[in-house]
Order: structure tokens, then sequence, then C-alpha cells
């Protein structure tokens, strides 16, 4: 009578065992928030940046954070005097918050790039634009991601 | 190494602005996956690509992980001479791929 009780329980307890352990993994997974303002102050050595003129186009709602497309545009002018120098695309939630970085000058002709971006889970993304006059200027857009990259399914 | 698709129209006036389309095959591996020993798949990505344009640099893109696989980038050249558009790109194993596109520019 003891003994099969004996082994069910240890069943109970190896099973909220592993409960916990996959909870841990998936916390750990989805990253907290982290604050991205000594990495910005890192990207224009402690310049002031300004809000706007920069635009986020991000989906409201990306399915899979794999990959979920990213448009950013500088409302500039892009002539030898006055030009978009750098693009920086930051992310509060992923292990490494430096997604990208762009370079530009006067022969773009636009001040703009698309690319497909990994999203770590819900997140606001953030854009740092350089200018060729030494202002800095920030855009951002917040996204909801409902499968996360950087989830392993292995 | 990779196959890269590149997308430039054949023809553009001067000072038209032209749109660049550059898809590159690439895990863009993050660091973080493990295979199926449990063993670390260590970070590979694309970490440069540039074009340049008759020799002069336009475009440059710095990526980390945090560009989806098979990285697509789409930017903008401003149409000055004909000549050919140069890309160039490294990944984190010192891979190199480069492609070259022609555009004739008509006056």
């Amino acid at each position: 009578m003891n003994k099969p009780n004996r082994s069910r329980r240890r069943f109970i307890a190896g099973a909220a065992a592993g409960a916990v352990i996959a909870q841990s993994r998936l916390a750990r997974a989805q990253l907290a928030i982290q604050p991205l303002g000594p990495l910005i102050e890192k990207l224009t050595n402690g310049a002031r940046v300004n809000e706007g003129r920069v635009s986020v186009d991000i989906p409201r709602l990306a399915d899979n954070g794999h990959s979920v497309p990213l448009k950013v545009s500088v409302a500039s002018p892009m002539n030898e005097r006055e030009f978009v120098k750098t693009i920086h695309v930051l992310s509060e939630r992923n292990p490494r918050p430096l997604v990208a970085a762009f370079h530009f000058n006067p022969h773009c002709g636009r001040a703009e790039v698309v690319t497909r971006v990994r999203l770590n889970g819900s997140q606001r993304v953030h854009v740092i634009a350089g200018l060729s006059d030494g202002s800095y200027w920030s855009g951002s857009a917040e996204v909801e991601v409902t499968e996360t990259a950087c989830l392993d399914a292995t | 190494m990779a196959l890269a698709r590149i997308q430039v129209p054949k023809e553009a006036k001067r000072g038209e602005l032209v749109t660049v389309r550059v898809a590159i095959q690439h895990p863009m591996e993050t660091g973080f996956r493990y295979d199926n020993m449990g063993r670390p798949i260590p970070k590979n990505v694309i970490n440069t690509v540039v074009c340049r344009y008759n020799g002069e640099e336009v475009f440059r893109a710095e990526m980390g992980s945090g560009i989806s696989a098979n990285p697509y980038l789409q930017f903008y050249v401003v149409a000055a001479d004909s000549g050919e558009l140069a890309f160039d790109w490294i990944d984190d194993a010192g891979e190199r791929g480069s492609e070259r596109v022609a555009l004739t520019v008509v006056a």
C-alpha cells in the first residue's frame, strides 16, 4: 500500500520541478525591458537627443518575432551641406540591444532603410538618427510580438 | 558564398532616386541556439554590408543578431553616372561575398 504511493509522490514532485524549470527558462528567454539610456549616450557621445524627424514604421502586431518588417525614414535633406549620417536601431528587450547601424551619405538621396528584424517580445523599438550637423533625433514605435524570437524550439 | 539577390533598375535618369533591394541568403545565427546534442551554435551573422557606386561608398549596414535570417535591405541611391553598384559583405566567420550590378544612366 505504501510503495506505490511513494512513487506517485516522487512523480508529482518531479513533474512540479519540471514545470518550474520550464517556467524559468521561459522567463529567461523573455528578457525584461532594459533601459537604453546608457547605450544611447555611448552612441551619441553624450549629445542631446531631440525627439522627432524620425519615423519608425513597424506593424502594430507582429505574429512572428523572428522576422518583423521595419521601415525607418528621417525627414532631412540629403545634400552636401546637410544629410543624415547614421541610423541606429535599438531594441529594449533583445539580448543585444543594438540591432543595426546604417550609414548614409548625400549620394543616397533619401534617408530611408527597410529591413526585417528579430524581436524578443513586445516592446518599443527606438531609432536614433545622427545628422551631419552633429544633432541627434529619435523616434520610436510600439510593437506587440506574439511569438518571440530567441525562444528556442529545441 | 551565400546566394544573393540584388534588384536595381537597369536604367535610370540622371538625378533620379534609384531603389536598391538586397537579399542575402544567410542563417544569421544568433549564438543563443543549441544543436540537438545540446552544444551551443556559435554566433555567425553578416556583420557588414557595403554598397559602392562607381567605387565610392554610398551605403553601409552594420548588422547584429537582431536582423532576421536571410537579411533584406532596401535603400536609395541617386543616379549620377553609368557604371556599377558593387556590394560586398562579410560574416563573423570571415566569409566574404560580393555582387556587382550594372546601372545605365540616361540623360
